[in-house]
């Protein structure tokens, strides 16, 4: 853990301190320093608990974006094995936004995809921040169908800011494109599975995510605008991004009750940052558990189960 | 304000300003700045001599696309109203109010203003095009920026379901600046939500046609905008995912001259015509003619149509 977040300054100067102190004590100076550890370790603890007891939308967003949280290419090293990975269109080119390929999970072998952020500087504009142009979704619709023709589930880890708003992806159809790749997840007769493992960014975020189960992590967020590009329409102000976070409910909790996700998956004290492999452990659970329920249906049952499962959201009862 | 205000005295401002002609029955062009005389341009479904084709709402629509324009108002759902109490600097239920009073308004002031049934951006009708049957959904972006949130997407749902129901063609034109905010995530799932009407239409063998008008962008593109089976524009109209404002700032240049533009859209392989409003519904007529042609004639019959009100001159 080397990034803290604005909301964790606090935090970020007691763990300096008892930094400090270890440097100073691994000197042997002074016998009392163990003891000074100790407290102050206790009162980081105590202050990691309450920072993240009743985290407010806003924080959560942040921490949502965090830089070291896990990213695809770690739950697929974690927790995924003989992953082979399929690149292109076959159209235009190769979307590295979204990764995706073969693997063997839990004992079956499963089409997997999600976005990646990259992490290091070069990491990030290899995967362009992990928002897709039209090719990446053109990607994900030729590895459904693979997944179609195979008789493979499909899994998906959701993690973007939101499609590419640029000029050559507008030029390509990003609009069709997110559009049959949405259309893809909803035909497929083979069961599917998406997780929202950090920002799920509107329509860059459905075009892979709309599966017989959507589980959310519980920090993550899933969102039809950003709360900046919210606050600057409705404020005009993009500081007021607190506030549209807040109005939007795009937290877990909000979103559970409005059965836009199906599970909440909890996150270890302090985020998935502060312990990658143990989220990772319980993310793989929650899909393990959620494809075994769905592999004794049908693909028409499972197509039938899809369009129950959004035409309730919402619904008048 | 005309160059006459900024002359006269202010007596005879008072004067000018009790006339109510000029705002009421003059409409300036976009395009070419001339003015036209209102009810020339109610007849040509409000698209101007050089070709401007301006924002309507769905009696316009209706008139332009049905045969001898009768059709018959489809019921749309209630959905709950305002699920997140949203509130920005107003509160979202009295947005929706102000909205509903509006178009309400206007719609109330069209002489077929019984002949249609909106209470959000949508607005549906079954009637005839070409002599085939056909459920004519149509976007207003008078209405909240036409923007899709749970009732746009519920109405989208009821007007497949009744395409399939009656053995019509699905027709949609979209008007919309993307998905409405305040209703948060619940308007990104109807995303997925009128995709899965869009199958039920498709696996029935009825056609899916697009009518893509000015401007369509955001999640209704990035969804049913671009799954028609045809994709019909209006001229000029700018169709985008981003708009070209959020672009701008993401690359920090200027955009050229008709990016985004219907035309530059059929260039690019999005759209497969680009139509004149006033030929819509003949254009239409022809596709649902040739797609519709080896479907039996079916029992469920030609749709009851209601007639419109004739046109009383005031």
């Amino acid at each position: 853990m080397n990034t803290y977040l604005d909301f964790e300054k606090p935090l970020a100067d007691l763990d300096r301190k008892i930094a400090e102190l270890e440097n100073l004590s691994g000197n042997g100076e002074g016998p009392s320093l163990q003891d000074e550890i100790s407290r102050l370790r206790e009162k980081s603890s105590k202050q990691l608990h309450e920072l993240y007891k009743n985290l407010d939308p806003w924080r959560k967003t942040q921490v949502a974006r965090h830089p070291e949280r896990p990213h695809f290419k770690d739950y697929i090293a974690e927790a995924f094995e003989d992953f082979v990975p399929l690149a292109g269109d076959r159209v235009f080119g190769e979307d590295e936004a979204i990764v995706g390929g073969l693997a063997k999970f839990r004992g079956r072998s499963v089409v997997v995809m999600g976005h990646e952020k990259g992490r290091s500087t070069e990491g990030r504009i290899k995967h362009n921040f992990g928002m897709a142009h039209p090719e990446g979704y053109r990607k994900a619709v030729r590895l459904m169908d693979m997944a179609e023709q195979f008789d493979l589930p499909v899994v998906t880890l959701v993690d973007t800011a939101g499609a590419y708003p640029g000029k050559a992806g507008e030029e390509r159809g990003q609009a069709e494109a997110i559009a049959r790749s949405t259309e893809r997840c909803l035909t497929l007769p083979t069961p599917m599975v998406s997780v929202i493992v950090g920002e799920g960014g509107s329509g860059g975020a459905i075009g892979i995510a709309a599966a017989n189960k959507v589980l959310i992590l519980e920090h993550s967020i899933y969102s039809v605008i950003s709360p900046e590009g919210c606050a600057s329409i409705l404020w005009r102000d993009a500081a007021r991004a607190r506030d549209a976070a807040e109005a939007m409910k795009i937290t877990a909790q909000p979103l559970l009750s409005n059965k836009i996700v199906d599970e909440v998956i909890s996150e270890p004290l302090g985020g998935a940052h502060r312990d990658p492999a143990n989220t990772i452990r319980s993310v793989c659970d929650a899909i393990d558990r959620n494809l075994t329920s769905l592999e004794g249906l049908s693909p028409k049952e499972l197509r039938q189960q899809r369009k129950e499962r959004f035409y309730a959201i919402g619904r008048m009862n | 304000m005309n160059w006459l205000s900024n002359i006269s005295p202010p007596g005879l401002k008072s004067v000018f300003g009790k006339r109510e002609t000029p705002d009421n029955l003059w409409v300036k062009c976009p395009k070419s700045g001339e003015l036209i005389f209102k009810p020339d341009l109610e007849a040509s479904f409000w698209v101007t001599p050089s070709g401007a084709h301006l924002r309507v709402g769905p009696l316009v629509r209706f008139r332009a696309m049905f045969d001898d324009q009768k059709w018959e108002a489809i019921e749309l759902p209630e959905v709950p109203r305002d699920p997140l109490k949203f509130k920005d600097d107003k509160r979202y239920v009295d947005r929706l109010k102000g909205a509903k009073a509006k178009i309400s308004d206007r719609n109330k002031a069209d002489p077929n203003g019984e002949n249609i049934i909106q209470d959000d951006c949508m607005a549906a009708a079954i009637g005839l095009i070409g002599g085939k049957p056909a459920v004519v959904l149509v976007q207003d972006f008078a209405f909240m920026g036409g923007s899709l949130g749970m009732a746009a997407g519920e109405a989208f749902i009821k007007a497949a379901e009744t395409a399939v129901a009656r053995d019509a063609a699905l027709i949609v034109c979209t008007a919309s600046g993307g998905a409405r905010m305040q209703e948060g995530t619940l308007s990104l799932m109807q995303m997925p939500r009128t995709t899965l009407a869009i199958e039920d239409v498709r696996e029935a063998g009825l056609p899916y046609l697009v009518v893509l008008t000015d401007p369509t962008s955001g999640g209704v593109s990035a969804s049913y905008a671009m799954l028609g089976d045809v994709h019909l524009a209006e001229p000029e109209a700018m169709i985008a995912f981003s708009g070209p404002r959020v672009i701008e700032q993401t690359i920090r240049q200027k955009l050229p001259e008709g990016f985004q533009r219907s035309e530059f859209l059929k260039d690019k392989g999005v759209v497969d015509m680009v139509v004149d409003r006033r030929e819509m519904g003949k254009v239409i007529g022809s596709i649902l003619g040739h797609l519709m042609s080896r479907r039996k004639s079916s029992s469920k019959g030609v749709p009851p149509v209601s007639q419109p009100r004739v046109d009383v001159v005031e």
